[in-house]
C-alpha cells in the first residue's frame, strides 16, 4: 500500500510550506515531506520581494513598480503581479502580528549585522523599531563572545551609508556565557528561561542583569539594537521585558546563519501546517518516482533503507536551489536530481560562472523553467508531467541573491503552486 | 566549489581530457574525510543540539564531528573529553543540509576516546560499561524479578548506585516483568503456535494459504525484560493480519553501547544479531522492531560502523512495527470503524523515530480509530537519550532538556503519554507521573479488543 494523500509537497522550506498551506485551503489531504532541514535556518527571517532589478538597479523604493517589467521566464513574470500580492496577503494572515510591513507596497530598509541596509517587504515585529528610515538615535549592543555581530563596526558602517540618525556601538559581556563558542540557541535559552547567572556579584537572573549592563551605556538614545538572540520560544516576552527595564524600544539586527529569526519563522510556519491539518514527514528523502504517460503515479521515499511509495494526485517540487540541493551539478551538466526536469544551461562548464567572484554568474539563474501554471517544461516547451508543479529556488530565471527576491519568489510561486494543486486535488 | 582532486586548470580549454588525480591514498578503513569536507559550517546542526542549548560546557555537534575529526589528523592531539557529553540523540544527522554523517563521526570519536584515553580502571568506565550492557543486568535481574524490583527500589540501593557507581538516585529503576517476553513466547508455543494462528487468520481473511507472510521480531532488551506487553501486542497484531512471527536469538541492538563509546561490545552483539536476522530474511521474513532506537541501529548504525557479512541486507529489510503494516497492509481501511476505549493520549515522537521519517506516523494511523484522541506534544527532545540521563553528572542537563516536553505534556488534555521509545517513556513518566503506552498497544486494543474485533 502506498501512503496516500491528495497533494504531496516535496521540500520543507518557505516555498514548500507555503504550497502546502495554500493547497490545504481546499478540501484536500496534503502531505509535506522534507529531507534535511530547510535553508530557513540560514535565512535572516526577512521577507524580501525585490530589492534590485535583474540588471542591478536599486535599492528599489517600491518593488511593485518594477515587477511588470521583469523579463519573460522570471518567476514573477510567470505567476503575475497579482499572485505576488495574494501571496503576501496569505503570508500576513499566517504570521499575524509576528510580522510587520504589510501596510505598504514600499520596501522597508532594515539594518543588518554588517551595517548594511537591506530593502525588504516584510520583517519580524522585533525588527520594526530598528528601521533605518526611523530618525531616532540608536545604540547597538554586541557581545564579547559572539563574533557574528560587531556593534561598533556595524554602527560605523551604518553611519557611512548616511542613515538619518546618530548610531553608536558598544560591546558587553553577555551574562551567563563563559565559553567562546557558545551557540546562539544557548544565548536564547538563557533569556527565554531567564536563567540564574553568576556574574561575580552573587547569583541573579539574566534579563535584569543584561538590562542593567546596557542601561549604563545609554546616552539619550531611544532605541537599542541587539544581535538576534533575544529568546526563541519566548522571544516576544524577552523583548518586551528588556524594553520595560530599559525604558526604550528594543529591536534585533538580523544576521547570517545560524539565524534565530529564520528558526522562529520556521517554527511558526510548522505550527501553521499542524493547525491546517497538513501531514508532515521529515528526515527522509524522496529518491525516485514512477510515472506513465506524463503523469506521476507515486514518489518513492527512502526510509533509511526501505523504499516506500507515497502517492498523490498532485505533486509540488520545492526542493530548493543549489544550496538546498534541489539543483545539482556534475562536471558535464547541471540537473534537477529527482524528476530530472530540464535545466537550461551552457554546454561548456566554463560558461557557467563569471571570472569575478562578485560578478554576474549564470549559474545563479540555473533552475527548472515552468509554464504559467508552474509546471516544469522540457527543452521543447512541453510540460514534463501534467501533475507536477515547481516552486521556490528550484526555479530558474532569477538570481535571488543579487535581486534580493528569494523569499518573495518562494512565497508567490509556493502560493500559486499550492492553489493550483489544491484546485485539482480536491 | 571545493574539489580536492582539482588541478589548477584556469585557462585550459575544456575540450582537454581531464584526468582526476588521486590525492589521498586508498584506505580500507572507514573514511570520514568526505564527510568532514562536506561541512560548510552553516551551523544548522548546532541549532538542533539539545545539549548545547542548556549545557555551557558542550561545544556542539559541528565541533564534535568534522572539526574534531580534522584536529585528530594532527599527531598527539587527543579527542576532547566533551565527546562524552553528546547524548547521541542524532538530531544533527537530520539537520545537516550537506550530508555530513555527524552521528557516525560522533560514534567513531567516542569509541576512539574510550579505547585510547579513558582509564579502564575508572569508576566512570565501569559505570558506563554496566549501563550500556543493560541486557546482562536485566538478564540476571529478571531471574528473580520481584526480589530485584524490591532491592532496586530500596533507598539504600539507590544511594549506593549514586555514591559508588555514579548512577543518579533521582530516578527509579524500571520494574522487571515477572514473565519476560521470551518466556511468554515459549510458553505460548513459539513459532509453531504462531504459524497456526497466522494460518487461521489468513484463512478467515480469505488470503491464499500458500502466500508467505512472515516477520522476525527484534524485541530488544526493554520489551523483553520490562514491557513484554509491547511485544505481545506486536505479535497479536501481526498474527491478526496473517503474519507468522519468528523470534530469532538476539542481543542488544547496540544503541546504549555506541552512546557510551563501547564499540567493541556493540560489535560483539552485532556479530550475533546480523547472522541470526539474515537467516530469518532467508526464510522470507522482514525484520520488525517495536523500539525506534533498535530499528535505527539496525538500519543506520550497523552499516555505518560495522563491516559484517549481510549487514546491508539486514539494514534494508528492517522496519518499525507500525511502518511495515502501513506499507504492506491496508491499515487505514482495517482501522476504519474500529473503536478503542483508551484515555486521551499525549504523544512524543522520539528523536530516533524522526530520523526514520516516522514522526507523524503514530498520530496519522491511530487517529482513524474511534475513541482515540492523540495530541502531539511538539518536537523537543525528551532529554534522557538512553543511558545518558541515568548518569549522575548528566541528570540536571537531561531534565533541563526535558522541560519543554514536560510542559507540553502538562498542557495537553490527555494524562496518559504515548511514545515508541522505552527510555523516552521513562523520562515522560519521571517528569509527569503519567502512565506511558506504546502505539502498538493502542492498535492491539482497536483490532483485537474493540467491538468490531469481537
Amino acid at each position: 500500500m502506498a501512503i496516500t494523500d491528495d497533494v504531496l509537497v516535496i521540500g520543507g522550506g518557505l516555498a514548500g510550506i507555503t504550497a502546502a498551506l495554500s493547497a490545504a485551503e481546499y478540501d484536500t489531504q496534503v502531505r509535506l515531506i522534507s529531507y534535511k532541514q530547510s535553508t530557513l535556518r540560514h535565512a535572516s527571517g526577512l521577507i524580501d520581494v525585490l530589492g534590485y532589478t535583474p540588471d542591478g538597479q536599486g535599492p528599489l523604493a517600491n518593488p511593485f513598480d518594477t515587477l511588470e517589467e521583469l523579463p519573460v521566464g522570471h518567476p514573477y513574470e510567470r505567476v503575475g503581479t497579482d499572485a505576488v500580492r495574494d501571496a503576501l496577503l496569505f503570508f500576513d494572515a499566517v504570521t499575524d502580528d509576528a510580522y510587520a510591513g504589510g501596510h505598504t507596497d514600499a520596501n522597508a530598509l532594515v539594518p543588518t549585522s554588517s551595517g548594511a541596509v537591506k530593502p525588504t517587504a516584510r520583517y519580524p515585529a522585533g525588527v520594526e523599531s530598528g528601521l533605518a528610515s526611523d530618525p531616532r538615535d540608536t545604540l547597538l549592543v554586541g557581545f564579547e563572545r559572539l563574533p557574528e555581530f560587531n556593534a561598533p563596526l556595524a554602527a560605523a558602517h551604518l553611519e557611512a551609508t548616511g542613515v538619518p540618525f546618530d548610531v553608536r556601538g558598544v560591546t558587553l559581556d553577555f551574562p551567563g556565557i563563559r565559553r567562546d563558542d557558545a551557540k546562539v540557541i544557548r544565548y536564547a535559552h538563557i533569556l527565554d528561561h531567564d536563567e540564574r547567572v553568576d556574574i561575580g556579584r552573587g547569583e541573579t537572573v539574566a534579563r535584569p542583569v543584561l538590562a542593567a549592563l546596557v542601561s549604563d551605556h545609554l546616552d539619550g538614545e531611544s532605541r537599542v539594537g541587539f544581535p538576534p538572540v533575544l529568546g526563541d520560544d519566548n522571544h516576544d516576552v524577552v523583548r518586551r521585558d528588556l524594553e520595560e527595564r530599559l525604558g526604550v524600544d528594543v529591536f534585533e539586527v538580523p544576521s547570517g546563519p545560524p539565524s534565530l529569526p529564520g528558526l522562529r519563522l520556521e517554527d511558526l510556519l510548522y505550527d501553521a501546517l499542524e493547525e491546517a491539518g497538513v501531514r508532515v514527514t521529515t528526515g527522509v528523502e524522496v529518491v525516485d518516482y514512477d510515472s506513465s504517460n506524463g503523469h506521476i503515479d507515486h514518489a518513492v521515499v527512502d526510509r533509511t533503507g526501505q523504499r516506500v511509495p507515497y502517492q498523490a494526485d498532485e505533486y509540488v517540487l520545492a526542493t530548493g536551489g543549489l544550496v538546498g540541493k534541489g539543483i545539482d551539478s556534475e562536471r558535464e551538466r547541471v540537473f534537477e536530481p529527482l524528476f530530472d526536469c530540464h535545466v537550461e544551461h551552457a554546454g561548456d562548464r566554463y560558461e557557467w560562472f563569471d571570472g569575478d567572484a562578485f560578478g554576474d554568474h549564470p549559474f545563479a539563474r540555473y533552475g527548472v523553467s515552468v509554464d504559467a501554471e508552474l509546471r516544469p517544461q522540457k527543452a521543447d516547451g512541453t510540460v514534463e508531467f501534467e501533475n507536477l508543479r515547481a516552486a521556490g529556488s528550484v526555479l530558474g530565471g532569477y538570481d535571488f541573491a543579487a535581486e534580493k527576491s528569494g523569499s518573495g519568489v518562494s512565497l508567490a510561486t509556493g502560493f500559486i503552486a499550492g492553489v493550483r494543486a489544491g484546485e485539482v486535488g480536491q | 566549489m571545493s574539489d580536492a582532486a582539482h588541478t589548477p586548470d584556469d585557462g585550459v580549454s575544456s575540450d582537454d581530457e581531464f584526468d582526476p588525480i588521486q590525492v589521498f591514498p586508498e584506505s580500507t578503513e572507514m573514511d570520514l574525510r568526505p564527510g568532514a569536507d562536506d561541512c560548510y559550517k552553516c551551523s544548522t546542526c548546532d541549532t538542533n543540539c539539545p545539549v548545547a542549548e542548556v549545557d555551557d560546557d558542550f561545544p556542539g555537534p559541528k565541533f564534535q564531528g568534522p572539526e574534531q575529526w580534522r584536529l585528530k589528523r594532527t599527531e598527539d592531539h587527543d579527542i576532547d573529553d566533551s565527546i562524552l557529553k553528546c547524548s547521541n540523540c542524532m538530531r544533527c544527522d537530520n539537520a545537516c543540509p550537506s550530508e555530513v554523517p555527524l552521528s557516525q563521526m560522533h560514534n567513531t570519536a567516542r569509541g576512539a576516546y574510550v579505547d585510547e584515553q579513558m582509564n579502564k580502571l575508572s569508576r566512570e568506565y565501569w559505570r558506563n560499561r554496566l549501563l550500556s550492557n543493560y541486557r546482562i543486568m536485566a538478564h540476571l535481574g529478571s531471574k528473580v524479578p520481584r526480589l530485584t524490583n524490591f532491592v532496586m527500589g530500596l533507598g539504600v540501593t539507590r544511594a549506593f548506585n549514586e555514591k559508588v557507581l555514579g548512577i543518579t538516585s533521582e530516578r527509579e529503576f524500571p520494574d522487571f516483568a515477572t514473565e519476560t517476553f521470551r518466556e511468554w513466547w515459549h510458553n505460548r508455543g513459539g513459532a509453531a503456535a504462531s504459524r497456526d494462528r497466522a494460518q487461521a487468520a489468513r484463512t478467515s481473511r480469505g488470503i491464499d494459504g500458500d502466500e508467505p507472510k512472515r516477520i522476525a521480531y527484534f524485541h530488544g532488551c526493554y520489551s523483553n525484560y520490562n514491557t513484554p506487553e509491547v511485544g505481545k501486542a506486536l505479535v497479536r497484531v501481526y498474527e491478526h493480519f496473517g503474519y507468522e512471527v519468528l523470534v530469532p536469538k538476539q542481543r542488544c541492538s547496540g544503541t546504549p553501547m555506541y552512546a557510551n563509546g563501547m564499540l567493541q561490545d556493540a560489535k560483539r552483539a552485532a556479530d550475533t544479531n546480523v547472522p541470526e536476522l539474515a537467516a530469518a530474511i532467508d526464510e522470507g521474513a522482514d525484520i520488525i522492531a517495536s523500539c525506534t532506537s533498535c530499528s535505527m541501529s539496525l538500519r543506520q548504525e550497523y552499516p555505518e560502523l560495522f563491516d559484517i557479512e549481510d549487514v546491508e541486507r539486514v539494514s534494508n529489510n528492517t522496519w518499525e512495527g507500525l511502518e511495515f503494516l502501513r506499507v504492506h497492509e491496508d491499515l487505514e481501511s482495517e482501522l476504519q470503524g474500529t473503536t478503542a476505549d483508551v484515555p486521551e493520549l499525549a504523544y512524543h515522537a522520539p528523536c530516533h523515530a524522526r530520523n526514520q521519517g516516522l514522526d507523524g506516523q503514530a498520530i496519522e494511523v491511530l487517529s482513524v480509530i474511534d475513541g482515540v484522541d492523540v495530541e502531539d506534544v511538539g518536537d523537543s527532545c525528551s532529554g534522557i537519550s538512553g543511558t545518558y540521563g541515568w548518569k549522575e553528572e548528566n541528570y540536571d542537563t537531561s531534565m533541563k532538556i526535558g522541560e519543554d516536553m514536560f510542559q507540553h505534556m502538562e498542557g495537553a488534555s490527555g494524562e496518559t503519554g504515548m511514545t515508541e521509545c522505552p527510555t523516552c517513556s521513562m523520562q515522560m513518566e519521571h517528569g509527569t507521573g503519567y502512565e506511558i503506552r506504546h502505539p502498538l498497544e493502542i492498535l492491539e486494543v482497536a483490532l483485537l479488543e474493540g467491538p468490531e474485533a469481537a
